[in-house]
Order: C-alpha cells, then structure tokens, then sequence
C-alpha cells in the first residue's frame, strides 16, 4: 500500500432535475441524491457502503468511477483529477476501474457468447483473435468457469456463474478498482458464499480494491475493511468495521445495525430500535441534520444545525450533534415520550 | 376421509403427503415431492429454502393458486381437504378464511385504484356491509398497520406509498377479513432491513393480537430466526428436516440445514475468514437425483445416499425434530 489513496472524494454533490418538461414549465425540482460527500478509498482495501434504498449509495459509486457527472465536488482516481475529464479523456482509466452488477440475467446480453461478452474489453482496446480467446479462457479459469464454456450463452448458465461471468468481465482489464454494486442479492445463500469467496480470493491475487455496495449488512461485514454508512445522500458515518459494529455512534446507525435479522443467539444483542416513517424525500430534505424527524436522540439544535462530518475524538468520522455513547441505551420515540 | 393422528383434531392446517408436478414441453417439473406439514392457531411456521425448492408451490396449491398442476395429497383446514375443493369452494376461503401476502407489494396492488377502495372491494366481496362502514373499517385497518394519517392516506394511488407501506397495507387488506391462517411468501425480500424490522413487529404483533396463524416462507434464515416457532426445511421439492426453530438452528441434524447456517456470514465468522459455501448446484426438478437429493452437493454423502432415499424420521430423542438423512449421528460427528 502506497500512501495516497486510490480515490478521493472532494465535496461530491450530485442532483438531477426533475419534474420540469417542456409541457409543464416551472422551477425545476432536484433529486438531491448525493449531498456534499467526502470520502478516501485506500490501496487495497474494500470499502462498504451501506444504507437504505434511496440513501445514493449506487449514485455515489456511479459518480466515483464517473459513470455520472458529478453536479459538483471532484473525484481524484490515482492521483489524477477526473472529475470534468470528457468521455475520451476518460478512456485511459475506465480500463482500470470496473463495475459488477446486482442482477447476473440483465447485465449479461442473452444474445451474445460468454467468450465475446469477456472478451469485449480486449477487442476495443485491440489484439488479435487467437490471443483473446487465450486471455478469455484464462480469465474463465480464473473466475471459477470451465474454459471449455467459451461459446456457449449467458442462458445456458446458472445465476451463480452468470455472476462469475459479470466478475470476469470486469477483471479483463486488470482494473485497480471494483466497484460491486449488490454483487450477491439475487444469488441464494449457497452460491453467494461462493461468489463471496471467489471475490476474497481475486482481491488477495490481483491486489484489488473494491468499493462494495449490499443493503445486506452481514455480507458488507463480512468482505468490508471500513464501513461508510449513508442517509439522505449524505456520508453520517465511517469506521473501520469491527468498531462500527462493536459501538455505531450515529443514531441512525444504531437503528440500522440493530435492525439485521441474526441466525445466532447473542446475549448483548441490545433491544432492537425500530425506526418510525420512512427515508425522508430526496426533493425536499429535512432542515438541519436529515435524519432528525426520525431521530430518537433529536433535540431542537438538530432541526436547525446540519451536523459537521467530522472526527469524534474516538478516531471515527461521524456527523451526530449528539453521537451515542459506548454503552448508551437508544430509546424509540415512543419509549422515550412514555 | 380417514383421520388419524391426534394432531388432525388441533392443527388448523394439516397438509399431508403433498405431490405438485407441473407437465412442461421439458418434461414434468416435480416441484414438490412429498412434503408434510401442520400449524396451528396462534403459531408460526416457517419454510426456508432456496430457489426452486417448491417452497412456495407448495402454499400456493393449498389454497388453489396454481392451475395447470398435478396435484395429490391432502391438505385438510379446519378438517375440510382443500385439495379436493371445488376452485368456488376456495374461493370463499381466500380471503376471509386464508389470507396471503406476497413478495412484491407493487404488483399485488392495482395501480389504477385508491389503495382503500381496493381493501373496501375485498371486504364486500365477502361481506354484506355497505361502502361506508367497509371504508371506515379500512381507516382503522390502515390505522392498525401503522399508517400515518389513514383519514387522507386511504385514498391515496399504490405509487403514493413507499414500498413499507404499501406492504403494510397488504397486510392491513389480509387482516380484513380476520382470517384464521395468513401465508407470507417473502414479505419483507424486497425491503430494507429497517422496514424488515418494521413489518416483521407488525406481523407478530396481530399474531399476538388475533391469534393469526402464519405460515412464512423465505430464503433468509434471520428472518425466521425473529418470529418462527417451528421451521422446515425445504430441497428440491422435499423436507430435509423439520422442528421447532431453537433445535433447528443450534443442532441442525441435516447436512443441508448445516450447510446453509454455514454459508450465511455472520457473527461467528471473523472478518474476511473464508464462508463454506455449497458446491455444486441446485438439481432439475425434471431428473432429479436418485435417492437423497442433496446427495451430490453433500459432503457426507455415502453409498446409500444415491440409492435409497432416506425417509424423513425422528432424530434422536428430540420430539417434534425431524431430518431426512442417512448418517447416524456418530458418522456425523466423526466426518
């Protein structure tokens, strides 16, 4: 690991218009998706973003490998500013940051080979046929596939090696990033741990660093180095997994963590905190601290006071006016009025 | 028809020996194989297994929702086989009698009508009572199932909810009409662990409340974990084992049940130890595997295992603890 983060993010906002056509003139609205997001990605480590639908957690992966453009802020990728680079500006490095997708059956084409869909980004960065195919059976290999499955189609394979597939497309290039966008959620539990282990095992090899998106909190766990947990568009906590877990500081955090259905008995599992109401609009954020309508540590400074993304003095980024202590119990709203 | 067994006089709902295959220009898919299975008032059942493990075949014949079926067995509710309805007969039950929830809850609703009038039509359709009361029975249905403001909010269009919501108030039109039985087909899938949360307190709070029976059908362990009293599990169209829900997730007697608590990251996994997945894949339903049907992903499996089906038995002396495996348990223990 080398000392300048692999990816920075500087101030990212992203929003996109909505509700104004030509027919219905008007202020244009905004989806205010990702809000002034500051983040590092290190040299080899995965980084898991978690949060609710909705959150901007896949809009915030899309705008770090400048699959959007960005409404404003600057995403640095090795060193280089790529945040206004022009889409063939932008060549050089889309060959060194990929991304797997959630669904294996339709980011595959149904009517394409599996060897020409891996061998796609070797065509277009050039190379004679007989030299693809070699790299595109080596790849399959790699990835867990039999090489001998060269010409058949995505049909012909089940979700689990369909996913391999999406996992060998992306790895053609050698990228140093992976972006995986909720790579097991339609997988059944058997064959996500293999696609799990398989993902582990590339990183380790081909020394990869990956940005992780799952709303499954186990298997963000599992895979995660550091956690940044979003709400509303907004980063409001990151921590080195293990201490995210062992004592979240966000209140929303908390509730989030508490709320992960557990196969185990745990004794310290606390009591679980039920959130009322649902994610706030993204059109019309809350004042203030966004999560404060649902809060059940709010008090009036919240509504009025965005809280600072910012060092706790527990050596964890969190934006909380009033983070939860180690040890403190979070009452639900009702709990606490009655 | 002949009734034996104690549990045919409690059980609210009795299935026995169920067989649904569905003929395909491939062949027939066998999509459930023999399954057994009862719950009774007030408790929950949950079934668990993969894709296509006929989990959820295997309620949605019970209450005749799957045409074009072969069926056999018997599924005896309120000791009237359901199977051997007429598709009139089930339809007075739906509803009133059995109430079912399904995964997506953007699909179940019209999209054309007010979620109200849409819970008001299912109310009338079983009951002789006028529009208005059947709307102010709905306001305090919605009320019940945590809507906020039902007054204005019964009025609203599907895509006006969230995806909470709108599963709330799937809930709230199951629990219309007061049925004794409510089967949830992976209710919560499709939402997010908060709302999970939500909609899992919300079920066993009318269970609570109503003395609702619920059948629960899922993939994911952790939510059966929160609120069944008793789990199957299901492969390949079978039950591979069968008991109350502490037994079957500390000791897990089929190598199967073992290998999906295994698979699942969790607590006791350290950071980034590597899962033990299943090898291999799910089996076709048209050909499937001599004797047991786990027996080609199993890593115990022996001899026996692909030539004799092992029946599903008691294990040990743990009463109401059923699996379907050869190994006895000191081969298990070895190995």
């Amino acid at each position: 690991m080398s000392e300048t983060p692999l990816v920075q993010l500087e101030h990212v906002v992203k929003r996109f218009p909505v509700g104004s056509t030509t027919l219905r003139r008007g202020p244009a609205e905004e989806v205010h998706a990702v809000e002034d997001v500051n983040l590092e990605v290190g040299r080899g480590e995965t980084l898991g973003i978690v949060g609710e639908t909705g959150c901007g957690k896949s809009t915030l992966a899309r705008c770090l490998c400048r699959l959007y453009d960005l409404t404003s802020g600057r995403v640095v990728f090795d060193g280089h500013d790529i945040s206004t680079l022009s889409r063939r500006q932008l060549r050089p490095f889309r060959s060194e940051m990929q991304m797997i997708f959630q669904d294996p059956y339709n980011s595959l084409n149904p009517r394409r080979r599996v060897g020409s869909i891996i061998g796609d980004p070797f065509a277009i960065q050039g190379g004679d046929e007989g030299e693809r195919k070699r790299k595109v059976q080596e790849l399959m290999e790699l990835v867990g596939l039999n090489p001998e499955h060269y010409n058949r189609f995505p049909a012909e394979f089940s979700g689990g090696q369909r996913q391999r597939i999406g996992v060998a497309r992306a790895l053609a290039l050698r990228p140093k990033l992976v972006i995986c966008d909720e790579p097991v959620s339609a997988l059944d539990v058997s064959i996500q741990a293999q696609i799990i282990n398989l993902l582990a095992d590339l990183q380790a090899e081909l020394q990869l660093t990956y940005v992780f998106i799952a709303h499954d909190l186990s298997v963000v766990r599992h895979v995660s180095d550091r956690i940044a947990v979003m709400y509303a568009g907004k980063i409001v906590e990151l921590a080195e997994t293990e201490e995210l877990f062992a004592s979240p500081r966000h209140p929303y955090t908390n509730a989030l963590l508490s709320a992960i259905p557990e196969v185990d008995e745990i004794e310290d599992r606390g009591e679980r905190i039920l959130l009322h109401g649902d994610v706030p609009s993204p059109i019309h954020p809350p004042s203030g601290c966004r999560f404060h309508p649902r809060c059940p540590k709010a008090r009036a400074h919240c509504e009025e006071a965005e809280p600072p993304f910012e060092a706790d003095g527990h050596g964890r980024l969190v934006a909380c006016h009033y983070p939860v202590e180690p040890g403190e119990l979070l009452r639900t709203r009702e709990a606490a009025a009655g | 028809m002949a009734r034996r067994a104690r549990d045919a006089v409690t059980a609210l709902l009795d299935v026995r020996d169920l067989t649904v295959s569905f003929p395909t220009a491939d062949g027939i898919v066998q999509a459930v194989r023999g399954v057994s299975f009862s719950v009774d008032a007030g408790r929950t059942l949950g079934i668990v297994g993969e894709s296509g493990s006929g989990k959820s075949v295997a309620t949605q014949t019970i209450v005749g929702l799957t045409q074009g079926a072969e069926t056999s067995g018997q599924a005896f509710f309120n000791g009237r086989d359901m199977l051997a309805m007429s598709p009139e007969e089930l339809r007075r039950i739906r509803g009133p009698e059995i109430a079912l929830i399904f995964q997506d809850p953007l699909s179940a609703l019209h999209p054309h009508y007010r979620v109200g009038k849409q819970i008001v039509e299912a109310i009338r359709t079983h009951e002789n009572v006028s529009a208005r009361a059947a709307r102010e029975r709905v306001i305090e249905l919605l009320r019940v199932v945590g809507i906020p403001s039902p007054e204005r909010r019964v009025d609203d269009f599907p895509h006006q909810f969230s995806g909470g919501m709108r599963q709330r108030a799937m809930i709230a039109m199951a629990l219309a009409l007061n049925p004794k039985l409510l089967i949830a087909d992976e209710p919560t899938t499709a939402l997010d662990v908060t709302v999970q949360a939500q909609i899992i307190d919300l079920m066993k709070s009318v269970q609570s409340d109503f003395g609702t029976a619920i059948i629960m059908i899922t993939h994911d362990l952790g939510v059966l974990a929160d609120m069944a009293d008793e789990v199957m599990v299901m492969y390949a169209g079978e039950t591979m084992e069968r008991g109350d829900r502490p037994t079957v997730y500390r000791r897990p007697h089929h190598p199967y049940t073992n290998g999906l608590l295994e698979a699942l990251p969790s607590r006791r996994h350290g950071k980034k130890t590597r899962l033990t997945p299943i090898p291999g894949l799910p089996p076709s339903l048209i050909r499937p595997p001599s004797g047991c049907p786990f027996h080609p992903r199993c890593r115990h499996a022996f001899t026996p295992c692909s030539r004799d089906e092992p029946p599903l038995g008691p294990v040990d002396d743990e009463p109401g603890h059923l699996s379907a495996c050869w190994l006895r348990d000191e081969e298990r223990q070895a190995s």
